[in-house]
């Protein structure tokens, strides 16, 4: 399967839309201010990655970035 | 209402009150996408309108070329003179950056979602005692009686106002927004029974502070100082005019919508889990919220030539009907999984009571659903729209079926 897929969000463009993590709250968490962070190192597996990438399309700001690493 | 010319094309001429654009705008967005992305109107002073995603997106994520010191249009064409100062009228909404971060970091952790989120039970109780308060002769007025009622009583529990004066709290934020628009001396004339009120409200606090939204604003702090209680005010203020028609249009809108169509509302009733979707895809659907900007300086920007002070009409409704973001954009999907709608907005002035919106939209459909698993229009044209920039159903029978 080769490299490591890793889910980030870019702090700059993230407005705390929310959409995040009330679709993958276990990928996706908020902070004081409401806006989206990723819980721990982002690394996804195979049975997080589709849940991460659902994510990703519902970001109103196109923050999330799924980054595949070898 | 002075009677204005009626429109001959949306693309040259547009109106926003115009009766066929508050009654049923989206085949003239639709239009206006196919053949004129951004419309033009000499009404207002000169507007523009972008129809699309990509124009809507632009200037709202544009805080370099367009200025919130408005952000609802209205008639003549603002002069310098007229304009709040950058801060604005009503901080953060009509702020532009720099200020806007902060008045905004002020009032946002009050809106996180965990703050917000403990709040359901409570609204809740809210929607099944209005439901209560409902006589049914088999026909339900789903806005004025349901929809209308629910947020002022949420922010009025936010703020830690008491529940008896529910009355003379719904009074004054009629007051705040019907009139917020009108002219200042009008307003200031209108405001002083409200402010006196709020007024009160706000000094009992400060003697004995509570957990609450109103001693939350009353400890915020700016640069290590306390806000003036005029800021305290203010804030209130603008988060009661965000806050109210938005949410009420919203489930309004709603409930209209399952009332046309029985399977959605049978889904709805038999798969719960599939709320949540459903709810964003109300919120594409029917997105309530157009805002408004003024042009910088003179420009052309998406192909036009944009003069200073022009309104920018921000159609947020009009970009979550776009095709080329939205498959079968045109089609209420209540399942649709992927949905980057932008009904609270885009970049940095973001709704910031999308969370208590959303909450409160799941939970006025669902309490409302379970109650009354089956119902319909009673008469479709008796079904009028609220004019302006915050669309919602404002008289909506229901007809309660068995
Ligand atoms: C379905 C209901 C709602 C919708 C569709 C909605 C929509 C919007 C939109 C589109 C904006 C962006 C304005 C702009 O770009 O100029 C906005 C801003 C705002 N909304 Fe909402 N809103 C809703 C409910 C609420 C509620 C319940 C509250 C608070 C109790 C609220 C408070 C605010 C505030 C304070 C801002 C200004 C944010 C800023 O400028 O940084 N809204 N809303
Ligand atoms: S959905 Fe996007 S904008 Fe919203 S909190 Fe998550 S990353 Fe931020």
């Amino acid at each position: 399967m080769g490299g490591n897929v890793k889910v980030v969000i870019d702090a700059d463009l993230c407005q705390g839309q929310g959409r995040c993590f009330s679709i993958a709250p276990s990928i996706f968490n908020f902070d004081d201010l409401g806006n989206g962070f990723v819980i721990g190192d982002g690394e996804l597996s195979p049975e997080t990655i589709d849940l991460a990438r659902l994510a990703q399309a519902n970001c109103p700001e196109h923050a999330i970035f799924i980054e595949e690493s070898s | 209402m002075t009677d204005k010319p009626p429109v001959l094309d949306f693309a040259t001429d547009f109106d926003h009150t115009d009766p066929e654009w508050v009654s049923d705008p989206y085949p003239i967005w639709e239009d206006l996408r196919q053949r004129c992305p951004v419309a033009h109107t000499d009404r207002f002073g000169g507007a523009w309108f972008p129809a699309t995603h990509a124009g809507v997106s632009a200037i709202a994520k544009d805080t370099v070329n367009f200025t919130s010191r408005d952000v609802i249009v209205h008639e003549g064409r603002p002069t310098e003179e007229d304009l709040p100062a950058p801060i604005g009228l009503a901080p953060p909404i009509t702020s532009d950056p720099p200020f806007h971060q902060i008045a905004r970091k002020l009032i946002l952790p009050a809106f996180s979602p965990g703050v917000v989120n403990a709040l359901e039970p409570q609204i809740r109780a809210l929607c099944n005692s209005l439901l209560d308060d409902i006589i049914t002769e088999g026909v339900v007025n789903a806005s004025m009686n349901y929809a209308r009622l629910i947020p002022p009583s949420v922010i009025r529990e936010m703020l830690g106002f008491p529940a008896e004066d529910m009355d003379i709290f719904i009074r004054c934020v009629h007051v705040i927004t019907e009139s917020i628009d009108r002219p200042e001396e009008e307003r200031i004339e209108l405001f002083a029974p409200v402010e006196e009120y709020f007024r009160t409200k706000i000094e009992e606090h400060m003697e004995n502070p509570r957990d609450d939204l109103t001693s939350f604003l009353l400890n915020a702090e700016i640069n290590g100082e306390k806000l003036a209680v005029e800021h305290v005010f203010g804030t209130m203020v603008l988060i009661l005019v965000a806050g109210i028609d938005t949410t009420w249009g919203a489930i309004g809108a709603s409930l209209w919508h399952l009332a046309q169509h029985p399977d959605d509302l049978a889904r709805l009733v038999n798969e719960p889990d599939l709320m949540p979707v459903a709810i964003e895809e109300f919120l594409r659907f029917y997105a309530p919220v157009t805002m408004a900007r003024l042009v910088k300086a003179d420009m052309d920007y998406l192909g036009c030539p944009m003069k200073e002070y022009d309104w920018i009409l921000l159609g947020f409704p009009a970009a979550n009907r776009d095709p080329v973001v939205f498959k079968d954009a045109d089609k209420f999907i209540i399942d649709r999984a992927e949905n980057r709608h932008v009904a609270f907005g885009l970049g940095i002035h973001r709704c910031i009571g999308s969370n208590l919106a959303r909450l409160e939209l799941r939970v006025a459909i669902e309490e409302f659903i379970k109650r009354y698993p089956k119902f319909e229009l009673e008469n479709k044209d008796d079904v009028t729209w609220a004019q302006g920039q915050i669309r919602g159903p404002r008289n909506l029978p229901l007809r309660i079926l068995s």
